[in-house]
């Protein structure tokens, strides 16, 4: 019940703690409060995708969860794919190359869903690729150049990416 | 911000960085969620603003009650237009017609409005909590009595006789009327074998940006200043509005584009009452105050554009050479807003086009919706619309092939600088500086095997399927002035620091800007850092739109880069007692030519050229002191780049829908800074134009009401309607800069209505169907076929 | 566009939710996977003042074999859950069909199966699917459980069945008939959105391969999904032909009286049914050859 509640849960495989109205959203539990900021929020209502994060492993939107629903859970966000902005993943690297990035407001979420469909299947064809890129909106690219990011990180045999941090035994 | 790139960065063959498809060195941190946008600053105490807005698009306010609000926990301040009286002036006049003689009136706006609301969304009263949660509650709160006035809600409306006034004083709801002529129009349509017209409507939208807008304020009360982050596209205009208001000079504002702005598309180039707001509530709290635009905010009040309605009218003879050309028409201009799209619009309708005869006249209309602003192609793809639908009928009319027309009609490569006899935007002639059409259309052609299409799609049509192909071709204007400058300097650390006013929106101004700077002066790519979007860096700017950028600022690096050169090499030389012709400066050090060892690091240059070799001492004579240099740079005209466009496509009569095959874009931007950047402005473009073409649209009821308020009911295509697009480029330089570049940010968007339009016409045409109306979603194409 | 005020509950039994929704019934929503509400909550189209969180009910997450090789889905099954079961392909393949058209794969990893039905958008796909499979919702209240078929649970646009003290619980479906084949056609703007208008339909022969029974269920096109009772009847018996099948599209889009809206004309969703109706039992037959080879 009441308006505010405590809660834990992991977060990009550290243990965070958090004091949270409950109307709160995942995605400003994790801007506002984690300040973890390379998740955005584009529409609030489920479309644009920007806010998308991995909850135990699956993409979701991170405006149409509420942070109290993470309780107990195990979230990943763009910030945890690389240590730094000098290391980056191979799906990442691949996004520099081909230029899937110019304004990078949608980048965070879609890095998410593609990190997830990968998980499930590390060597998707263009059009599996489109229909998982076809859950976000990106008003700068196009989509090309992240397509071909993602057939070029496929083509190269490059690992895809790694098991969910969480799911370490 | 800097990230200089881990690698050292690829060169052309030249040696030279400008040209290369260097990576950009945004993108790292993009990547790993390190970008900082306004909603990302780290801002302590800040409070959190949410608006109030009309839910009528035309009413009289006569009572706003504030206490419950108020009353609220949590709530800092409920604020009306009587709380601002201080800065409530009406805003200065937007854009002066650039057509001598013609009319323009502007109706008195102002931050929070007087007396009565004009369209719905305009804010009546801001509200500062704790949370922005807290803030909408309190929203939520705040009752506001109206008394509803008989809404406009299109042209049309707001021309009928007996119209409501969205601007009492002006006597009607005319904005400008803008008449231009060429030859004698009257005479050849009168002379002419063929004559044809048609009427084609073009529907609002938006820009949407992921990123809507978004400003944080903070006041310094020692100063008497404001600091204001606003995810801008033109920070110093913003700048002079928030002065003007406030009454304060320009040094005492300072408005800071973010380094990273989630698009911007021409929306954000503008000023709104929220930003006046903001700043007016972080004075009165003593505290910083956000507001972000979210998603419904921007559906009902960021600038939208494109509706127009054209009559337009061509004359031809019987060989298929055009004789002349009437376009009337009406742009929707909302409730404020600039001329520069409908202006644009006027001047790209002729196109690539030899025109000897031209009647133009545009009316643009206030009306009770949301205000206007350019939206990426700005008022171009409206233009290229009617004219090259024109073109496709008059292929049709003549039974001739749609690409073959326009060849007979194109502007020989050998007929430039070419005036086309109107006035562009920017108050000079339109004169196209160079370009070669012909070429371009060629090649497009020859890229989408035109040939080998034409008789798949005979093939195809006799099974009866319907096979579509649309050929559009564009001249547009970019690089428009007034001007933009670039301060360089070699910093302590032997770096050089480009720092330029306009901001980048995802444009890529971090690499490209750096790429420029490093062959001015002559160091590595990675020894240079870019500074945008900060009114106490550069004094002057303009801003990012209109394709303007890179051929403003471009040549005021390229300027201050060589000054800054001699500067260097001038205390160098000193430094290494050589003549500076006999240096060179080689990695992060200045050598003297054929002795490798005699060196000094540019950061001993810049200890003595910036600082002296230690204070107290006296600069050794006849030295350059401060190694920095300035240049602005003003284009005596706009560029003009060129696009043709190819698009394959298969219509399914039963359901409408549209599949397209193949999509061709042959594009001609001068040179190119960065390949890889200019495509990628080029990829989307195509589709922002495509999403125009078949899938985006703004609908208002008679009140005035936007129905169309959520991403779900005003679609956006995704990475599965996006054909894959094969692209060629083609360069012919512009004379009007010295780098020779054109403009490339809104490319891609121009032809694409018009190459869809044509080919879904062309595949429907053993039915006879007439395309004047976008997009084209599969229940109008359906109804069109079925003649509903 | 942040949610209004409310209490929030998050019961971990059934008998601790239905008291919850006893208690607060009028002032209450139950939250599901979020997918429809928390946009309503996000705008304030939706402002309850209890939000009753079920996702903790994990007995209401189950997908297991029913009696008589039919199914039984919880209420609260992710669309995703379905979209990846083996059980979901053998048993129901109209499921299987029409998962990748409702929404996209971030929605349906939290979208539930109940909160589409109890949210009975009248374009949404999993509705008409409901209907056209004959399925059987159990819905349980303080009051006591009952069952409500498919077929009446839709009542207009965004309403059903449900009481307000009221839960969806679980669906039953009977088990796919023999010799059957299904399809679900749909056309949208974009893929993913809710459809302009669409059809789920059924064709099952006989072992002389007539048609035995056809069930087709139009969505989009009325306030609930809407049975094409005529281009069912006109098809049994006969075998399954092109030309029966146009005939049947044509009974069932004079069958409906669908709405204009923003997107598309009256008269353009009719014609839709047709082409639509047709194209899946054209499909619908097709997929029986696959099934069978
Ligand atoms: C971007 C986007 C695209 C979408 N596209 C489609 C689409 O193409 N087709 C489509 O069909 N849907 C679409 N949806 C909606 C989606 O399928 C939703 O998941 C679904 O409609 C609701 O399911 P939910 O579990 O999320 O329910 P919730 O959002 O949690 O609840 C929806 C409503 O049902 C009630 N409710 C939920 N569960 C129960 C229950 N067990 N008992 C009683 N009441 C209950 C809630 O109180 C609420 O009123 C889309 C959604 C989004 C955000
Ligand atoms: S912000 Fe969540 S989907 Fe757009
Ligand atoms: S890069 Fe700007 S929205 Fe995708």
């Amino acid at each position: 019940m009441t308006e505010a509640r405590d809660i834990a849960l992991t977060v990009n495989g550290q243990p965070r703690r958090a004091r949270v109205e409950v109307r709160t959203t995942l995605v400003d539990l994790l801007r506002d409060t984690f300040r973890l900021t390379g998740t955005h929020v584009g529409c609030e209502h489920g479309v644009c995708g920007a806010c998308t994060v991995l909850v135990d492993g699956e993409a979701v939107r991170g405006c149409l969860l509420l942070a109290v629903q993470a309780e107990g859970r195990r979230v990943e966000t763009v910030e945890g794919l690389a240590p730094d902005p000098a290391h980056l993943n191979a799906l990442q690297a691949e996004f520099v190359r081909h230029h899937g990035v110019q304004c990078g407001f949608c980048t965070g979420g879609i890095l998410m869903s593609l990190t997830a469909a990968l998980r499930d299947n590390p060597r998707p064809r263009e059009p599996e690729i489109r229909d998982t890129l076809a859950g976000h909106l990106c008003r700068c690219t196009g989509y090309q150049g992240m397509v071909d990011a993602v057939l070029a990180l496929v083509a190269s045999g490059a690992p895809a990416p790694g098991p969910d941090a969480g799911s370490a035994p | 911000m800097t990230e200089p790139a881990a690698h050292p960065a690829a060169r052309t063959s030249g040696g030279g960085y400008i040209g290369a498809p260097i990576p950009r060195r945004e993108d790292a941190r993009l990547l790993t969620g390190r970008g900082t946008f306004v909603d990302d600053l780290e801002m302590p105490g800040v409070a959190h603003a949410a608006m109030v807005r009309s839910p009528h698009a035309h009413a009289r306010v006569r009572r706003i009650g504030t206490a419950a609000a108020l009353a609220l926990p949590g709530v800092l301040a409920v604020v009306t237009a009587a709380d601002i009286a201080d800065i409530q002036k009406p805003w200065p006049a937007r854009m002066p017609s650039p057509v001598p003689g013609t009319l323009v009136r502007h109706g008195a706006r102002h931050t929070l409005p007087p007396d009565k609301v004009r369209h719905a969304g305009e804010v009546v009263a801001a509200v500062v909590a704790e949370s922005r949660a807290l803030a909408e509650d309190a929203c939520d709160l705040v009752t506001v009595d109206y008394d509803v006035l008989p809404v406009v809600a299109s042209p049309a409306a707001a021309l009928a006789p007996g119209a409501a006034l969205v601007y009492e004083e002006l006597g009607d709801n005319i904005a400008a009327h803008i008449v231009q002529r060429v030859g004698q129009p009257e005479r050849a349509f009168a002379a002419a074998d063929h004559t044809l017209r048609e009427t084609f409507r073009v529907m609002r939208g938006g820009s949407h940006s992921m990123e809507g807008r978004g400003v944080v304020a903070r006041y310094d009360q020692a100063l008497d200043a404001f600091t204001v982050w606003d995810a801008t596209q033109a920070p110093h205009a913003i700048r002079a509005m928030l002065a003007y208001l406030f009454d304060l000079p320009d040094h005492r504002v300072r408005v800071i584009a973010p380094p990273d702005i989630g698009g911007g598309l021409g929306p954000k180039a503008s000023f709104y009452p929220e930003e006046a707001l903001v700043c007016w509530l972080a004075r009165r709290l003593r505290r910083p105050v956000k507001w972000i635009e979210d998603r419904l905010e921007h559906f009902v009040s960021a600038g939208q554009e494109r509706e127009q309605v054209h009559t337009v009218e061509i004359a031809f003879s019987r060989d298929g050479t055009l004789l002349a050309l009437r376009d009337v028409f009406t742009h929707d201009i909302g409730m404020y807003g600039a001329l520069v799209a409908p202006v644009i619009t006027a001047c790209t309708v002729p196109g690539p086009y030899r025109i000897p005869n031209i009647h133009s006249e545009l009316r643009a209309v206030y009306t009770n919706l949301p205000p206007t602003s350019a939206v990426r192609g700005a008022g171009r793809p409206q233009g290229v619309l009617v004219m090259e639908r024109m073109m496709d009928r008059m292929a049709e009319a003549l039974g001739l092939d749609a690409a073959e027309v326009r060849t007979r009609n194109l502007i020989p490569a050998d007929a430039f600088p070419y005036p086309v006899g109107l006035w562009f935007r920017d108050g000079a002639p339109l004169t196209y500086d160079s370009g070669n059409y012909p070429e371009l259309l060629r090649q497009a052609l020859a890229r989408a095997d035109y040939a080998q299409a034409r008789r798949e799609q005979a093939g195809l049509r006799a099974q009866g399927r319907y096979r579509g192909i649309g050929v559009a071709i564009c001249v547009e204007g970019v690089g428009l002035g007034p001007f933009e400058g670039a301060i360089l300097r070699l910093d302590r650390r032997g770096r050089v620091v480009v720092t330029s006013g306009a901001p980048p929106q995802g444009q890529g101004y971090q690499t490209t800007f750096a790429q420029i700077a490093a062959d001015a002066v002559g160091v590595r790519y990675e020894d240079v850092d870019v500074v945008t979007g900060d009114t106490d860096a550069i004094p002057y700017g303009v801003g990012s739109f209109a394709s303007r950028v890179t051929a403003n600022a471009g040549p005021a690096i390229l300027e201050a880069g060589g000054v800054l050169r001699e500067k260097i090499l001038a205390v160098a030389a000193h430094l290494l007692e050589a003549a500076p012709a006999d240096l060179e400066i080689v990695g992060a050090a200045v050598r003297v030519r054929g002795l490798p060892d005699r060196g000094v690091p540019l950061a001993q240059v810049a200890h003595l050229g910036n600082a002296g070799v230690a204070f107290g001492m006296i600069m050794p004579g006849g030295l350059p002191v401060g190694l920095e240099a300035s240049a602005y740079f003003t284009p005596s005209q706009a560029g003009y780049s060129a696009s043709a466009h190819v698009c394959i496509l298969d219509v399914d009569p039963d359901t409408g829908e549209v599949a397209i095959v193949r999509y061709v874009v042959g594009h001609d931007c001068g040179n190119v800074i960065n390949p890889l950047i200019v495509e990628g402005q080029i990829l989307g473009g195509v589709a922002h134009g495509l999403s125009n073409a078949l899938y985006e649209e703004a609908f208002y009821d008679e009140e005035g009401q936007n129905l169309a308020r959520s991403f779900l009911d005003y679609p956006l295509p995704s990475a599965r309607e996006m054909p894959r697009v094969e692209m060629f480029h083609l360069t012919t330089p512009s004379p009007i800069n010295p780098l020779g570049v054109k403009g490339a940010g809104e490319a891609g968007t121009l032809p694409v209505p018009a190459a869809v339009a044509g080919a879904v016409e062309d595949a429907l045409r053993p039915l006879g169907v007439r395309v004047t109306r976008l997009p084209l979603n599969p229940a109008r194409i359906s109804d069109l076929i079925h003649g509903a | 566009m942040k949610p209004p005020r409310f209490d929030y509950h998050d019961p971990t039994t059934l008998a601790e939710a239905l008291a919850l929704l006893a208690g607060h019934g009028d002032a209450a929503r139950v939250l599901a996977g979020g997918q429809s509400l928390m946009p309503m909550l996000n705008f304030r189209l939706a402002r309850p003042g209890h939000v009753i969180d079920v996702n903790r009910l994990d007995a209401l997450a189950t997908l297991s074999p029913g009696p008589d090789a039919g199914l039984r889905i919880g209420a609260l099954v992710r669309q995703r859950t379905l979209e990846r079961s083996t059980l979901i392909r053998e048993r129901c393949p109209l499921i299987a069909q029409a998962m990748p058209l409702v929404g996209h794969p971030q929605i349906r990893t939290r979208g539930t199966l109940g909160g589409s039905l109890a949210h009975a958008d009248p374009a949404a796909e999993l509705p008409a699917v409901m209907v056209a499979l004959g399925a059987r919702l159990t819905v349980q209240s303080a009051r006591g459980p009952r069952t409500v078929p498919a077929e009446s649970f839709f009542v207009a646009a965004l309403t059903t069945a449900l009481g307000r003290d009221e839960l969806l619980t679980e669906i039953a479906l009977p088990a796919w008939p023999a010799r059957t084949g299904s399809s679900l056609q749909e056309v949208a703007i974009r893929r993913g959105d809710f459809a302009l208008g669409g059809v789920a339909a059924t064709l099952t022969l006989d072992a002389e391969g007539r048609v035995a029974g056809a069930r087709i269920v139009c969505f989009g096109v009325g306030p609930c999904p809407v049975r094409a009772a005529d281009a069912e009847r006109s098809l049994v018996g006969g075998a399954p032909s092109v030309s029966g099948f146009a005939a049947a599209g044509q009974l069932a889009s004079a069958g409906v009286d669908p709405d204009a809206d923003i997107h598309a004309s009256a008269a353009y969703r009719k014609r839709l049914v047709g082409v639509l109706t047709t194209r899946a039992l054209a499909e619908s037959l097709a997929s029986l050859g696959e099934r069978a080879a």
